[in-house]
């Protein structure tokens, strides 16, 4: 494979876990829009313990996700208190400190950025991507996910079928956290180089796209909307300078015509004949 | 230099408030978080520079930003709203999104991704009160917000249109039943928005004396916290929040260093959020926030 | 044996006091009645009897726990479920996915993660008897919002009993069915009575509740005005003064 090919596919399977941290504290019913700091806080810290501590990649990775996961936690009890577009925007403001906080956080450089990672190999990157998309898909079949929708659906009615919301919500937020985070570790050892400008308001807005247009009620939907939004200005290339306005118009029509998504349920089965059945 | 500082903030804070009624006429009543605001913002800042940068006079430049802002906040209400009106707020605020991503290509590719800067020469005149000096610019920055703010208010809490629009951010099924037209007055909201957007833009390539293609996402984020630090429901709290936040800035940047200032602002939202999510002034109840 | 027991229950919202010392009792294989008119307070003792809103005095036993500070997932995992007034599925599921979402967790964090069709063999044989007692095997992957409005009611119910409860709260259960509805959930309701199930049930429908129940509470105002069996009830001059005193006006 071309290095050109492969550097697209490695956006792919990065932008793809990003998406997937986005859509498991959406089964939820929760919106984040400030993903794009946890995959910040991931990548500043796995960069650190390999490079400043010379930890091997995978453990490097496991720590920050774990460590995001509980810091995932923490804003997700204040969430709590806060539904809808105002937890959006609440999410949103946590993403613009975190890239501030990093842009001050003069040990790992801040605006200077850091570096000094080994780069990571396209097959790594695929082995995480795709444990994690196997790992949502079996998930998905599970009670622990049926009690998520059962949240996202009707959270009073959860509560009253004996279902602990607030337990299901913060967790969701430090799964989705951790997720975030492994994204945040393979982009930094993917570019060898990063910057807070790296994990702003705009990487967040990516992943929810990649949600919404590949699908937001089926894990593998975040695939196919991952794999558009890296592939598709690549495709336009031949509009040169008005690529990216074709794809604004791209990402309007496909909402307009199919707004669950471009895969759904109904798609998935026929596509995977049947699927399988909880 | 205190006194210097607070009036560089409150031209800056004017600015916010203008682009935080932007916001919040849309998402207060609509509860839509209407992305391409941000980029409106520039393109008024743009046509109004192109005016300017023609010699002519600033009224016009004024007049020309806010009207484009305008028409182009309608196309984006019938295109990109209106059919996802019964979606899941996340779909139309995407949508938007969309328009947002065309805007910015379509201005670079108009007048360039390099900054555009004003002739120094303009509005470069100034006044000094004691120890102050107040250019003409600032003076025409915070004289036009608070005209602005001023018929917005009067618009929204004296005139049948705004009874309209604040029937529907109480509740939109009993406005309509009360026979409130939905869709003229949500393309009320739109249109305003986007005057009030393309104004802001003028005022802050004059503030800067320069404008890029990207300053619509940067300042378009701190007017979302402006409007929720503000408060979605009340004119008068973009108002207070906006010298505010332009303020906090301002002494943030003066006294701890350019850097802390985000985190300042950002902040202070969340801590309004979750303490007093009406916002500092008033009635939007974030409780009721709809499904995403 | 006491299923569920109120003493001395109150609730106030600001000024407003919507129950008042309310004492019942529901033992053990009983169906229980309360009745009363528009605004009682009947659906605000459902939602304390949950802990949707926590009394202001008195005190709720189930099976001898003070349960009065639960936090409401606790209180339904101990042994309650209830239906709604106005149904509240999940918009999202399918019939079979609402009989498997409430079942009671055996077997830890492990088993709620892993696929039920692998892991959880003995939640799928209860969703199985629960689609075939209800008959709806022919809706079985059809998403239950879309189902007309009795089978929906069936949903509701079966996906109650799928918490294998020792109570079972009814809000209602026949509102909006005609008689030859509400005559087969009342035969229903004494099969699972006869299973063992205790049932305390919110109706306005009197000819519903007075073949059904064992025992009856009239709620007005807030207050217990009158128990009994269901013929010392019909026959109570408090009750009647009660329910002319209202529904006439």
């Amino acid at each position: 494979m071309s290095t050109y090919y492969a550097g697209l596919f490695a956006d792919i399977g990065i932008l793809f876990l990003g998406a997937m941290s986005v859509y498991i504290i959406l089964a939820t019913g929760q919106l984040s829009l400030g993903n794009a700091g946890f995959m910040g806080i991931g990548a500043y810290l796995a960069s650190f313990l390999t490079v400043e501590l010379q930890w091997p990649l995978t453990a490097a990775l496991i720590a920050a996700a774990l460590a995001a996961a509980l810091i995932g936690v923490v804003v997700g009890f204040p969430a709590l208190r806060l539904k809808g577009i105002y937890l959006a925007i609440a999410t949103l403001g946590f993403g613009e400190m975190v890239r501030s906080f990093l842009l001050n956080f003069d040990r790992m450089g801040g605006s200077g950025g850091f570096h000094g990672m080994k780069h990571v190999s396209l097959a790594t990157i695929w082995l995480w991507a795709g444990g994690i998309l196997v790992l949502i898909v079996l998930l998905e079949r599970s009670r622990l996910w049926l009690h998520m929708r059962a949240v996202h659906d009707d959270e009073i009615a959860a509560n009253l079928v004996g279902l602990d919301t607030t337990a299901t919500k913060v967790g969701a937020f430090g799964f989705g956290a951790a997720v975030a985070a492994i994204s945040g570790g393979l982009f930094a050892h993917h570019y060898v180089y990063i910057e807070p400008g790296n994990f702003g308001f705009e990487r967040s807005i990516d992943f929810v796209l990649a949600v919404i247009l590949g699908g937001s009620t089926v894990g593998p939907g975040a695939l196919i909307g991952a794999g558009l939004l890296v592939l598709l200005p690549e495709w336009l290339r031949f509009l040169a300078d008005w690529r990216l306005a074709a794809f604004g118009v791209l990402l309007v029509l496909v909402l307009l015509t199919r707004r669950q998504g471009i895969l759904d349920k109904p798609l998935l089965d026929r596509l995977t004949f049947g699927g399988l059945r909880a | 230099m205190l006194l210097q500082q607070l009036v560089n903030g409150l031209t800056l804070g004017a600015v916010y408030t203008l682009v935080a009624l932007s916001f919040s006429l849309v998402m207060g009543i609509l509860s839509v978080l209407n992305i391409a605001i941000g980029e409106l913002f520039m393109l008024g800042g743009y046509l109004g520079f192109a005016i300017i940068a023609r010699g002519l006079p600033l009224p016009l430049a004024m007049a020309v930003a806010m009207l484009g802002a305008c028409v182009v906040a309608v196309i984006i209400q019938k295109i990109a709203y209106e059919p996802l009106r019964d979606a899941p707020l996340i779909t139309p605020m995407l949508s938007t999104l969309g328009f947002s991503i065309i805007l910015q290509n379509v201005v670079t590719n108009v007048w360039g991704s390099d900054p555009l800067q004003l002739p120094s020469e303009m509005f470069d005149g100034d006044f000094q009160i004691g120890p102050v000096r107040i250019g003409v610019m600032q003076i025409v920055v915070i004289g036009v917000t608070i005209i602005l703010v001023g018929a917005v208010a009067y618009l929204v809490q004296r005139t049948p249109a705004g009874r309209a629009l604040r029937a529907i951010a109480e509740n939109r099924d009993v406005a309509r039943l009360l026979g409130v037209s939905v869709s003229k007055t949500t393309f009320l909201a739109f249109a305003i928005s986007g005057l009030l957007a393309g104004a802001a833009g003028v005022l802050i390539s004059l503030h800067y004396a320069a404008i890029t293609p990207y300053i619509g996402v940067d300042i378009g984020l701190k007017a979302i916290a402006v409007m929720v630090i503000g408060g979605t429901t009340r004119v008068w709290g973009a108002l207070l929040a906006g010298p505010l936040i332009g303020i906090a800035e301002v002494l943030t940047i003066a006294y701890g260093g350019s850097q802390i200032r985000d985190l300042v602002v950002y902040g202070l939202m969340i801590l309004i959020l979750l303490l007093r999510p009406q916002g500092l002034l008033g009635g939007a109840r974030s409780d009721v926030g709809q499904r995403v | 044996m006491t299923v569920l027991a109120l003493n001395g229950v109150g609730k106030r919202f600001g000024g407003i006091q919507a129950l008042t010392d309310v004492s019942l009792e529901v033992p053990a294989g009983r169906i229980v009645g309360v009745i009363g008119p528009n605004g009682a307070g009947k659906t605000t003792l459902f939602n304390v009897i949950t802990g949707a809103y926590r009394a202001s005095s008195g005190d709720v036993l189930l099976a001898g726990n003070n349960i009065t500070q639960w936090p409401s997932h606790r209180i339904m995992q101990s042994g309650i479920a209830r239906t709604f007034q106005n149904i509240r599925l999940f918009a999202s599921m399918t019939v079979w996915e609402h009989l498997l979402v409430a079942q009671p967790r055996a077997g830890g964090l492990w088993r709620s993660v892993m696929p039920i069709g692998w892991a959880d063999a003995e939640a799928r044989t209860r969703a199985e008897d629960a689609l075939v007692f209800f008959g709806l095997e022919q809706y079985r992957d059809v998403i239950a919002r879309t189902l007309p409005y009795g089978i929906q009611r069936k949903v509701e119910m079966a996906r109650a009993l799928t918490a294998q409860p020792k109570l079972l709260l009814l809000d209602e259960p026949v509102a909006g069915m005609n008689a030859e509805e509400a005559d087969e959930l009342r035969a229903l309701f004494h099969g699972l009575n006869a299973r063992g199930l205790s049932i305390l049930l919110i109706e306005h429908d009197m000819p519903f509740v007075m073949s059904l129940c064992h025992q009856l509470y009239v709620l007005n105002f807030g207050v217990l005005i009158a128990e009994g069996t269901p013929d010392a009830v019909r026959n109570d001059p408090v009750v009647l003064d009660a329910y002319l005193g209202t529904e006439a006006a």
